[in-house]
């Protein structure tokens, strides 16, 4: 087990470096440079901004400065941002998309396996139908289509909500919540995907259980119906759940772009589509760096954590 | 030998009295199997309402420039913002076009985007499985790290990067999405090519001297037809899907082109006056998605019978599932074999 972890987090290597090398690449394919702003600078001002921060060197040689300085912890500087250092900005933005991606985590694991054990105990009637209903319409709307229709519906018909913002410097708890208001339409949008995936997985998982020998034994050995679905079906029936809800989780801490871009949410998401048209190179290396670490250890966690939940799993 | 074949009816050898050998009996009703799941796939209700629709989206992506009644990209800075009218069916945006018309272009270009880019992934996905499953060993082993490599980086961050690089006409993004998307359809064939390469037809096959590429191309790929048809029902409307997300923040198709997602995006600030604008994109994309789901459900159901809705996820070491994508579960020897 130890050696199977060490194995896979000597894996990160190669991948980070293959990453760093093709975004790095990509990067400076692409026509134009970080000065390039609507007002032309002067060439003489260019060339001595792309002194000071190396640009003027040969793309291999930008690159090795470029890695032996992230070995050590340092990501280099924003260009856009008065250079403050990007491992900063990323962290700040990391914040406010790990808690928005923690809340929607929260939300789409009580509603999708409600929905889900609900379905499944109704199997063929009303309620289940409504419950694949939901399934069905949560794992088919893009993120951005249903945030619109719930900006519209509530923004726009109702004025209830805000449709934009996450501001935490006056929220429930400073610097790391904006106030509720705020975060109602971000979290359901960025919950609804995740929950009606869960509301499947759960459905069928539970179906599955159902069917098994053990539990008619439990019933026959006259358990009240709650002690056998408590005791056998649910606990059996969560295994294929938890195994879901790692993935998906690191799907949700690195999925947000479009709903921070849609509800102007300052995360990680929202930064690295601005660092992009920006060509802020720095900032760029860094998110791809970073998002690329937080999926391959987020796997990793999931797979160590299965061989708890199951016994049947081993590991070579 | 000439019994046995005539007891279960299928192709049997028998000794001729001048020493050669001549086939008896008959082959079973070819493509019986796939009547079978046509059948399946037409009794669910869901699943042929999706069709239809995805049938409809075809044709007016087909004949947009026949049915669109103004030119999509015409401007007409005295008609912005035009309410409802039987001239303008969906009113007209902050630069007078036709909102109506855009939509049925928009159409043109999500399946297109849809299709193409599985084109792409196919031809990616499939050699590249197939010859990691058939020839194993080192192959096997480069194919497949390659693989993970590209899985490991963050499937919108490549995008975005590879979209501002290699900019945004129609043919790039078929191209992005096909880049970032082949890697699940290789992992799926490879591993349906392991299940399969142990199997007395393959085996009986290489003894007849047939060549690797005979073998993968009129063996293996064959069986393979199934799960791929479930795998592009559910990556067509990914495609549509990531097209519509990046035009919506802005890096997909250039500005100008009717695409349902920067629509969405350009209406977006007129919400408040004209929500229209908004939800009438916002919708087409819903419905085809949702027609796809059902379409894709079906399919699944009728091609595999044995599973329901989504089984125990089974996870080995090598594959982990993506939460967003849900894979369709391994048929093996199901599904008609090559004669």
């Amino acid at each position: 087990m130890a050696i199977y972890a060490l194995k896979r987090l000597l894996w990160l290597i190669p991948v980070l470096l293959f990453i760093s090398i093709v975004t790095f690449g990509l990067m400076h394919a692409v026509e134009g440079g970080p000065w390039d702003e609507d007002r032309s600078v002067p060439a003489a001002v260019t060339e001595n901004l792309n002194r000071k921060y190396g640009l003027d060197k040969p793309v291999w040689r930008q690159y090795i400065n470029f890695v032996t300085n992230a070995v050590q912890g340092d990501l280099g500087v924003s260009y856009q941002r008065q250079d403050k250092p990007v491992t900063d900005i990323i962290l700040s933005g990391f914040r406010v998309t790990a808690v928005l991606g923690l809340m929607a985590l929260l939300l789409a694991t009580a509603a999708g396996v409600s929905l889900g054990v609900m379905s499944a105990l109704n199997r063929n009637r009303l309620p289940d139908y409504a419950g694949v209903l939901f399934a069905s319409l949560g794992s088919a709307l893009p993120a951005f289509v249903l945030g619109i229709f719930l900006i519209y519906l509530f923004g726009v018909k109702l004025q209830l909500l805000p449709t934009f913002g996450w501001d935490v410097r006056r929220g429930l708890i400073p610097g790391w919540l904006p106030p509720i208001e705020q975060m109602v339409l971000p979290v359901i949008t960025l919950a609804a995907l995740p929950a009606a995936y869960l509301a499947r997985v759960t459905r069928a998982s539970l179906l599955d259980v159902l069917r098994q020998d053990y539990i008619r034994t439990a019933h026959a050995k006259g358990l009240s119906r709650t002690a056998v679905l408590t005791r056998h079906s649910l606990r059996n029936a969560a295994i294929p759940v938890l195994t879901v809800i790692g993935p998906i989780t690191a799907g949700l801490v690195t999925g947000s772009f479009i709903i921070e871009q849609l509800f102007s949410v300052p995360g990680t998401g929202r930064l690295f589509v601005q660092s992009v048209t920006a060509r802020d190179y720095g900032l760029i290396m860094g998110t791809t760096l970073f998002y690329a670490t937080v999926i391959v250890v987020a796997n990793l966690a999931v797979d160590l954590a299965y061989a708890f939940i199951d016994p049947r799993i081993r590991y070579r | 030998m000439s019994r046995m074949a005539r007891r279960d009816g299928g192709l049997g050898v028998r000794g001729q009295k001048d020493g050669s050998l001549t086939l008896t009996g008959s082959l079973p009703p070819a493509h019986g199997l796939w009547r079978l799941a046509w059948r399946r796939l037409l009794r669910n209700r869901l699943a042929v309402t999706g069709l239809g629709v995805i049938a409809v989206f075809g044709l007016v992506a087909l004949l947009a420039p026949l049915i669109a009644p103004h030119d999509p990209s015409a401007q007409n800075l005295r008609e912005t913002f035009e309410p409802l009218s039987l001239n303008h069916l969906a009113g007209t945006d902050n630069l007078g076009r036709d909102w109506f018309s855009r939509l049925l272009y928009g159409a043109r270009l999500s399946i297109a985007v849809g299709l193409f880019a599985q084109l792409i992934v196919l031809g990616i996905g499939v050699p590249v499985g197939l010859a990691a499953g058939h020839f194993g060993k080192g192959i096997d082993t480069f194919l497949m790290r390659t693989t993970d490599l590209v899985y490991a980086f963050p499937d919108l961050l490549l995008i975005i990067l590879l979209r501002s690089v290699l900019g945004g006409s129609i043919f790039t993004l078929f191209l992005i999405i096909g880049i970032v998307s082949w890697v699940d359809i290789a992992r799926l064939v490879r591993g349906q090519v392991l299940g399969l390469k142990g199997q007395e037809f393959i085996e009986a096959a290489r003894s007849l001297g047939a060549s690797d590429r005979d073998i993968m191309a009129r063996h293996l790929f064959p069986n393979l037809l199934g799960p791929l048809i479930v795998v592009v029902a559910f990556g067509v409307p990914r495609a549509i899907f990531i097209e519509a997300s990046l035009s919506f923040i802005g890096v997909g198709a250039n500005p100008g082109v009717p695409s349902w997602g920067s629509m969405v995006q350009e209406a977006y600030a007129a919400i408040f006056s004209s929500p229209h604008l908004v939800i009438f994109p916002s919708a087409a994309i819903a419905l085809l998605m949702l027609a796809f789901t059902f379409a894709g459900d079906g399919l699944r159901d009728a091609l595999d019978p044995r599973t329901e809705v989504t089984a125990r996820p089974r996870r080995d070491i090598e594959e982990p599932t993506s939460p967003a994508l849900p894979v369709p579960h391994e048929t093996d020897t199901e599904l008609p074999r090559a004669a």
